[in-house]
């Protein structure tokens, strides 16, 4: 089973002077599939993620990633821009962080800064101008287009991703962490705020990622829906730890997590409840 | 103003003139407290050193009569064109006229830039003017790169300046080599201190990092007062050789340029060669820093300046894109150093006082961070500007400094404050400065 697991977190512990925000947690997302972390607010997830991400060093515990090849990365050892750039493990935010005052094009052409920055010489055949510099940007550019064309944006390719709506800014922060051609993409709550049309068009979106591409995808959410007609595998977590486990369907009927849900936020509970019937 | 948009003429006239009155008076007495103490009483030290004074009341009446009237009128005015419901800088209109006027500015202005020389051939001053603006838009280009695209807020600029200046003026003195081999080493040298300052202020952000920057700058020339026995001290470098044409001295002599070209010699020769040579310089700055925008680098040290985290979530080693920026900015300083040596011939820490890089700061916020165009023309008003306010004599800087005030307030965001994308599928639309990030750290 293991062998399976792109990315296995063991015992991963993160305190935060005396507050324990996650507590020897662990947990495995399996390769191409789509792997969800769900909980009330302030369970911890976000701080996962944050480690797996390199945004936090964890107190105890590791994290390793395993590639299709069989070569493994302890996670915890690499710095933060390392994570993307060797383990190929990419991210999106819980509060949009594009970059606002530059095109929806050019945002996807800085995700792919490492490639380009092999391509340009380190810059130097970039600045002559050499063909084989030039094909590299044009399949660049290429590349961007073909995802501005996934998720619908390729009319406004032009415009500055600060001026596109929210919904939008959402699906091209996908497609930017896309464009980093990750291992395995992690998406910190990307049905928030969107309305129901749009969620659909997400699952849908995040479904073709994970069979077309073969990325492995692992996601906070909290939009239940989403949850329950994408995910693969289910983590249920409550105050940093795992309480439960296991397919959509387990988790749904699983006393504990109802009981999470209630004690957190009873609108919640009564969602994943009525889900499953 | 009205309440009833329908009729703001009626609605705005029927209170209006208690409340123009009422806010005149308030302006009034302002004024009064004011100026009461300013202008009302003079006051000086007597032959004997005993305090004498006199009032001015018939002064202080007509200044508080005139802001009386002055508010009247104001308000007068505002009615006139009535309400104003969110005051718009810039109205869209005005924007994108000045954004199609802005592609042909630029062509213009080069073409008229190197005609400058031909057209003002015997008008030394005007010539020398030139030659100070274009290492200002230099200068301004170089900073550019680090205030402008990677958002880094740096206040010791005129360090690099100062290396690249005591590298040229060092090595040509001491070693003899000549201004072409000098300048890309000042390039370097001054690079080499980019990287050096670049690594201290790597985790620092905005206030922190202006302030260690400012501090490097003042590091630099307190170093190069205090190291006199390579520097000279406060006396500093003098006999700085002339730069050359490729080893032809532009000089009086049988084997100067005058000579060789079989023309009479005239002085006017070398300002003109410095004028073309600052003027290559200035435009390589220029090409070089378009193209790095268009390169990965480039992207990402504008992505740096939008959002840190997020560069870091995508792979791009913020600490070497950073540095590179700081490398790239110092480089160009430093060959506007070594060729503010070789201009002046002497050069002494005077000239690398921290006004100099208050100065190069102000060219860029004011050009529009960012913008290239936007530094040039900001270069142009500033330094050309304050010449042109020479006949205020003493108001000079009044006058200066009020219309920088009016020009911040009609341009928040500088001359040219939109972002002109890198790279386009369809359509080259400038991007609004209200989207554009200023960068952080």
């Amino acid at each position: 089973m293991s062998g399976e697991h792109i990315l296995s977190v063991d015992h991963l512990t993160m305190r935060f002077g005396g507050i324990v925000a996650v507590n020897d947690l662990s947990f495995g997302a399996e390769r191409r599939q789509i792997t969800a972390l769900i909980g009330p607010n302030g369970a911890g997830k976000t701080t996962v993620f944050n480690c797996i991400t390199g945004f936090y060093k964890p107190t105890a515990g590791g994290m390793r990633l395993t590639h299709d090849d069989g070569h493994s990365i302890q996670l915890e050892r690499l710095n933060d821009f390392r994570i993307s750039k060797q383990a190929r493990v990419a991210r999106t935010f819980q509060n949009i962080r594009l970059f606002p005052g530059m095109t929806a094009l050019e945002n996807l052409m800085v995700a792919q800064h490492n490639a380009l920055m092999r391509a340009s010489g380190l810059t130097l055949l970039g600045l002559l101008g050499v063909p084989s510099w030039r094909v590299a940007e044009k399949q660049a550019i290429d590349l961007a287009r073909t995802w501005l064309v996934r998720i619908g944006l390729l009319d406004r390719a032009d415009d500055a991703a600060g001026n596109l709506p929210y919904g939008d800014q959402r699906r091209l922060e996908i497609a930017r962490a896309m464009c980093t051609e990750p291992a395995l993409l992690c998406l910190d709550e990307p049905a928030a705020g969107l309305n129901a049309r749009e969620s659909a068009a997400l699952s849908e979106l995040l479904l073709a990622i994970r069979t077309e591409q073969g990325t492995s995808i692992l996601l906070i959410e909290h939009d239940m829906s989403v949850v329950m007609e994408i995910s693969d595998h289910v983590v249920v977590m409550d105050y940093g730890v795992k309480i439960a486990e296991g397919t959509p369907q387990q988790v749904r009927d699983d006393p504990k997590v109802i009981a999470a849900y209630l004690g957190a936020d009873e609108e919640e509970a009564i969602a994943v409840m009525e889900s499953g019937t | 103003m009205s309440a009833n948009p329908a009729a703001p003429k009626q609605a705005s006239r029927g209170p209006g003139a208690a409340f123009i009155f009422k806010k005149a008076l308030i302006s009034a007495l302002v004024a009064l407290v004011l100026f009461s103490l300013m202008l009302g009483v003079r006051t000086e030290a007597g032959s004997d050193g005993q305090l004498t004074y006199w009032t001015r009341f018939g002064d202080l009446a007509a200044m508080v009569a005139t802001v009386f009237g002055g508010s009247i009128v104001m308000e007068l005015l505002r009615q006139w064109w009535g309400p104003v419901g969110t005051i718009r800088a810039v109205p869209p209109k005005v924007t994108s006229a000045l954004a199609l006027a802005g592609r042909g500015v630029a062509p213009l202005l080069l073409i008229f830039t190197f005609l400058v020389p031909v057209i003002f051939y015997n008008e030394r001053y005007i010539l020398d003017l030139g030659i100070l603006v274009l290492t200002y838009v230099m200068l301004g280009w170089g900073l550019n790169v680090v205030v402008g695209l990677a958002g880094l807020l740096d206040l010791g600029y005129v360090a690099f300046y100062a290396v690249g200046a005591y590298s040229y003026a060092l090595l040509a003195t001491n070693f003899g080599l000549s201004f072409w081999v000098c300048l890309p080493l000042a390039g370097i040298l001054a690079a080499f201190w980019g990287v050096l300052l670049g690594f201290p202020v790597l985790r620092l952000r905005g206030d922190y990092l202006a302030i260690v920057t400012l501090a490097f700058g003042e590091i630099i020339r307190l170093v190069i007062i205090n190291w006199q026995s390579l520097t000279g001290g406060p006396n500093g470098v003098s006999g700085i050789p002339r730069p050359t044409l490729f080893g032809i001295p532009l000089s009086p002599g049988d084997d100067g340029l005058a000579a060789m070209l079989g023309i009479e010699f005239s002085p006017t020769h070398r300002i003109v060669f410095l004028f073309y040579l600052i003027l290559a310089l200035a435009l390589l700055t220029n090409w070089v820093t378009i193209r790095l925008r268009r390169l990965p680098i480039g992207r990402a040290w504008e992505a740096l300046r939008e959002d840190e985290v997020a560069c870091r979530a995508l792979g791009i080693n913020t600490t070497t894109t950073k540095l590179t920026a700081f490398a790239t900015g110092a480089m160009f300083g430093g060959f506007a150093g070594a060729f503010f040596a070789t201009r002046q011939g002497f050069i002494s820490p005077e000239s690398f006082t921290f006004q100099e890089s208050a100065l190069v700061l102000a060219i860029v916020v004011l050009g529009g961070m960012g913008s290239q165009l936007g530094v040039a023309l900001a270069a142009l008003s500033m330094i050309g500007g304050f010449e042109l306010f020479r006949g205020f004599d003493q108001y000079r800087m009044l006058v200066f400094g009020m219309a920088m005030v009016l020009l911040m307030i009609w341009r928040p965001r500088g001359l040219i404050g939109h972002r002109a994308p890198t790279v386009f599928l369809e359509r080259n639309q400038a991007i609004s400065s209200d989207l554009v990030k200023e960068g952080h750290g």
